[in-house]
């Protein structure tokens, strides 16, 4: 899967599961302070990721997953 | 109304409590005109789910996911009563919300259990427990308005809308609050609910809701809510605001008799609405009309009838039940009945008992059927019975 897909995915879950506008989820956008997401939020969106992908995130690896661009690396990297 | 008894002896509350803001979602109608308009149609046949509801005019995409559907009807519904009422000018902390469900989240809670079986425990929703919580309706209600005075929810089945209107209304009578948004929600119109309804034969197997009907076989699971912005009447008239109605009596008790049936003869309803009048330092003969519970059980209406024949004689006055055109709201059915009933008042035209032909002859109060009446001089006593045994009713006066 090319990365422009693979992203374009991302974001589908994203805009799904946040209810917000797909422009802006972009890499450097942080959860809380620009997509106003909390905890719950995040643990929604993984779900989300998880069945999209078919991958299996641990909570462990969610520390520091503070903005779009981390979990988006995150997510890439489980699907090599 | 008292604010309390010493020795048999009523004590008045310092205070009036005001009805100036109403809002409703129900399958009849979506704001208080629609509203009405569907309450006064001779028939209501159908299911009585709300087909037209889109929660995206009430709140935006992210709250809806976050929401149960009954907190979103009755959020919707808090919305549509604050914007009724108008700028309240009003100190939050003098503000508060108290609601009614039966259940609360239960078409969350029974999709998430499906998933949970069929997908496993880490695919349920982080959001199930905020979603499921029987209180998750006033917590809601009173983020999006800032209030911050007391904030809680009654959970007394069917009793549950009327109670909760009691329960603000005393906040107000006794100078806790200034301001309380008080009413029910409900949707428990799910496959399993509706199937432990059907099994203990309550609910109607040919789908017709005919309250008090020689033919009424059982009530119309319905889903709905309604929302009433009460307000001491001081701080009304201060704010100019319009006033649809007083609450000048409330009757709380219990039947203590059986989980489902209502007591023989309905002697708990009966003491319920002496309770109410006794509030309200009213006679049974100042009562120019009275709301019903009326659910189109043969027993709820028997009792009820019988309940009304003993405190008010025979002929009673006016009776209706909006179940006929509503179905049964439950913990929503009192507020929403509450919203009717300042509707009643302002247009002077009691409603009619939709869908029923022939009053049962063992029926013996006035039920309003065909047509509808004026409504006479008097106040209007609103009942609301559940399931537990749990009775209530409320007394609401004319501002004059």
């Amino acid at each position: 899967m090319d990365d422009a897909k693979t992203f374009e995915q991302f974001k589908e879950c994203a805009v799904k599961v946040l209810g917000v506008s797909p422009d802006k989820v972009v890499m450097e956008a942080n959860f809380a302070e620009d997509l106003e997401a909390d905890s719950l939020d995040i643990v929604e969106l993984v779900m989300e990721l998880e069945d999209s992908f078919s991958i299996k995130v641990e909570e462990s690896e969610l520390e520091n997953v503070n903005t779009v661009g981390a979990a988006y690396e995150l997510v890439k990297g489980k699907l090599a | 109304m008292k604010i309390g008894w010493i020795d048999g002896k009523g004590i008045e509350a310092p205070y009036k409590v005001a009805i100036t803001g109403i809002g409703v979602v129900s399958s009849a109608g979506i704001g208080k005109d629609a509203f009405w308009n569907g309450i006064l149609k001779p028939e209501s046949l159908g299911d009585k789910l709300i087909h037209d509801f889109d929660p995206a005019h009430f709140m935006n995409v992210k709250e809806a996911r976050r929401a149960d559907r009954y907190n979103q009807l009755g959020l919707a519904a808090a919305q549509l009563a604050m914007d009724d009422a108008g700028p309240l000018d009003v100190d939050p902390a003098m503000a508060g919300v108290w609601m009614g469900t039966g259940v609360g989240g239960l078409t969350s809670l029974e999709s998430q259990i499906i998933v949970c079986h069929e997908r496993g425990p880490d695919r349920v929703t982080p959001f199930l427990v905020p979603m499921m919580m029987a209180n998750s309706n006033a917590a809601t209600i009173s983020m999006r308005f800032g209030f911050t005075n007391t904030c809680q929810t009654t959970a007394t089945a069917c009793a549950a809308g009327t109670h909760a209107i009691e329960n603000a209304a005393r906040e107000i009578a006794s100078g806790r609050a200034t301001v309380m948004l008080t009413g029910g929600a409900e949707v428990s119109t799910t496959k399993t609910a509706q199937a432990g309804f059907a099994n203990m034969t309550a609910s109607t197997p040919t789908g017709i809701s005919r309250p008090f009907d020689i033919n009424r076989d059982g009530f119309l699971m319905a889903e709905g809510a309604g929302v009433v912005v009460l307000e001491e009447l001081n701080h009304a008239l201060a704010r100019n605001a319009h006033i649809y109605a007083l609450i000048t009596g409330v009757g709380s008790n219990a039947d203590a008799h059986h989980i489902t049936a209502p007591a023989p003869h309905g002697v708990g309803a009966a003491s319920c609405m002496e309770l109410a009048l006794l509030d309200a330092g009213l006679s049974p003969s100042d009562i120019a009309h009275i709301n019903a519970h009326g659910t189109s059980t043969p027993l709820n209406d028997r009792g009820e009838a019988e309940a009304i024949a003993k405190v008010f004689g025979i002929p009673s006055p006016p009776v209706t039940s909006l179940k006929g055109a509503l179905g049964h709201t439950l913990g929503a059915a009192g507020a929403i009945e509450a919203v009717a009933v300042c509707l009643t008042f302002e247009n002077n035209v009691i409603p009619i008992t939709a869908n029923t032909k022939v009053v049962d002859p063992e029926i013996n109060i006035d039920v309003v059927i065909n047509e509808t009446r004026p409504l006479g001089p008097g106040a209007i006593i609103s009942n609301s019975f559940g399931f537990g045994g749990h009775n209530g009713c409320i007394i609401f006066e004319r501002f004059e």
